[in-house]
């Protein structure tokens, strides 16, 4: 047990990204351990998306490395989803898009555990374009989920949500890391419940990253 | 009505028509294709029209045209910011080549309304085959790719967070939507085919709350569509792409209020 939490989840070195002339950010160092939680902070615009999307392989950085530790198995919620007000899909429909054509009773379990375990389950067969905002992105963390992932990528999740969603979304990201060891790294620009929910964070402005334990994160930005 | 030989063959003809363009129409919906099916019917007219000048069978002119068109509209559409003007200027020369081909071809004006309004009566044992193999083809290649094609239809930026290859299942779509196109011409007509690709399935998005559920409500309705405007062409001798047409548009309007009074 005590090995897997020191163990490093991912590793990235010197990793720097430029759009054309556009330097987004440069040298950028650092490690997650496995099983922590950690906060990705910064400004709007100061380029967490983009270090997620080079992170999950969707496009590469101009120049350095990260690693994955073998055996880690990334779920990701993206910050961005086009799901109108007249998406027809139910909840559940919705998250066994990722998953087989022809469902096996194993299937349609793991489909249920992970609606009770996003406190969906009563509501599974509402349509997704009926679901408030907070239900939805339980939604899509639990579609992630169903790739049984042992760490997690949340990017953005709260940004729309009111008071309560924030809460109980936070509560159960909490759970995943407490219950089930799952690391999670969550971008947000959030800083007063990234301090209540995270432990450390990695604070990227201007370019430059800093790291530490989110009881000493000090730095205020608007 | 089914005494007589050609009236069999449409009707057989049609359901394989009517199940393969209710079950792609559920992806053209949920991909925001209605567009697309709209120029390809166009792109279709133009390729029926060529095949009349060079003198093969239209269906295998429209094949042909359409399975470029999609491609390159497809690409098009998702590679420029000038999507709508394009495709218009797209449809725009289509449209003026199939004109042309039908004039310098000097057929007579019946042979292009039978492409532009689609005919029952010259369907012959051969077409029966070939279309339902081509139908039977497109809908293989639907499940070939099904899993894929359902996330990303239905879920374009959680598909590709999960890392699935959408590029590929894209371009199959594509190629199973020029058939379906080219296939629901020749009993509908290439000017209105794009209504058995787009009305059942966005009627059943009303409905249905599974890819599967949606899927069945969409056949179900091009299926009432064209064997009811089979039977009241036969019996009215009025085109039997008019009352698909309006049988269509009345489902679908029925589901549509329906849907707006409950919200
Ligand atoms: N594909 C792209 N091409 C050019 N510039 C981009 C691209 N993606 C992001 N950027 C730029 O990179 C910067 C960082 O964006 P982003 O990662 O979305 O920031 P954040 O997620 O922190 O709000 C922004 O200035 C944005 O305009
Ligand atoms: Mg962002």
């Amino acid at each position: 047990m005590n090995q897997t939490i020191t163990q490093n989840a991912v590793t990235v070195t010197a990793l720097t990204m430029k759009f054309d002339a556009k330097t987004v950010f440069h040298d950028l160092n650092f490690e997650l351990k496995q099983g922590s939680m950690t906060a990705l902070l910064g400004p709007n615009g100061t380029g967490k998306t983009t270090l997620i999307n080079i992170l999950m392989g969707m496009f590469p950085a101009t120049a350095g490395s990260y690693t994955f530790a073998p055996g880690i198995k990334l779920g990701y919620v993206p910050q961005f989803r086009n799901l109108d007000a007249e998406y027809p899909l139910s909840i559940r429909s919705f998250m066994e898009l990722n998953g087989p054509l022809f469902k096996s009773a194993e299937f349609k379990a793991e489909v249920n555990h992970e609606l009770i375990e996003t406190h969906l389950d009563s509501i599974q067969h509402i349509r997704m374009g009926e679901a408030s905002g907070g239900q939805k992105q339980r939604a899509y963390l639990a579609q992630a989920l169903l790739d049984k992932p042992n760490m997690v990528i949340l990017d953005e999740a709260t940004a729309s949500l009111d008071p309560v969603a924030k809460e109980e979304l936070m509560g159960l990201i909490k759970h995943l890391n407490e219950k089930h060891q799952i690391t999670v790294l969550f971008v947000t620009h959030d800083v007063p419940l990234a301090k209540k929910y995270m432990k450390e964070y990695l604070y990227l402005n201007r370019g430059q990253l800093t790291q530490g334990k989110m009881t000493t994160f000090t730095e205020v930005y608007e | 009505m089914f005494q007589f030989e050609f009236m069999r063959y449409a009707f057989l003809a049609s359901t394989f028509i009517a199940v393969t363009c209710g079950i792609v129409g559920v992806y053209v919906v949920a991909r925001s294709f209605s567009f697309l099916a709209h120029t390809l019917s166009e792109i279709g007219f133009a390729g029926a029209a060529f095949a009349v000048f060079i003198g093969i069978s239209p269906l295998w002119g429209m094949l042909l045209f359409t399975l470029l068109g999609s491609i390159s509209v497809g690409e098009l559409s998702l590679h420029t910011d000038q999507k709508e003007s394009s495709i218009s200027a797209i449809s725009a020369l289509f449209i003026g080549m199939g004109v042309l081909f039908l004039a310098i071809s000097g057929s007579n004006s019946r042979y292009a309304t039978n492409i532009l309004f689609g005919s029952i009566v010259g369907v012959d044992q051969q077409d029966v085959i070939q279309l339902i193999t081509l139908s039977l083809v497109v809908l293989l290649m639907l499940l070939a790719v099904a899993r894929p094609l359902n996330f990303d239809s239905f879920d374009h930026i959680g598909a590709v967070a999960t890392g699935l290859k959408t590029g590929a299942v894209g371009i199959v779509f594509l190629v199973a939507l020029a058939m379906s196109v080219s296939i629901g011409s020749q009993i509908v007509g290439s000017l209105l085919v794009f209504i058995l690709l787009t009305l059942p399935a966005s009627t059943a998005r009303y409905i249905g709350r599974s890819i599967g559920a949606m899927a069945c409500w969409s056949v179900l309705f091009a299926l009432i569509g064209v064997w009811a405007g089979l039977y009241f062409g036969f019996i009215t001798n009025w085109p039997v792409t008019f009352f698909i047409a309006v049988i269509e548009v009345a489902i679908y309007l029925v589901a549509y209020l329906i849907h707006a009074i409950r919200n």
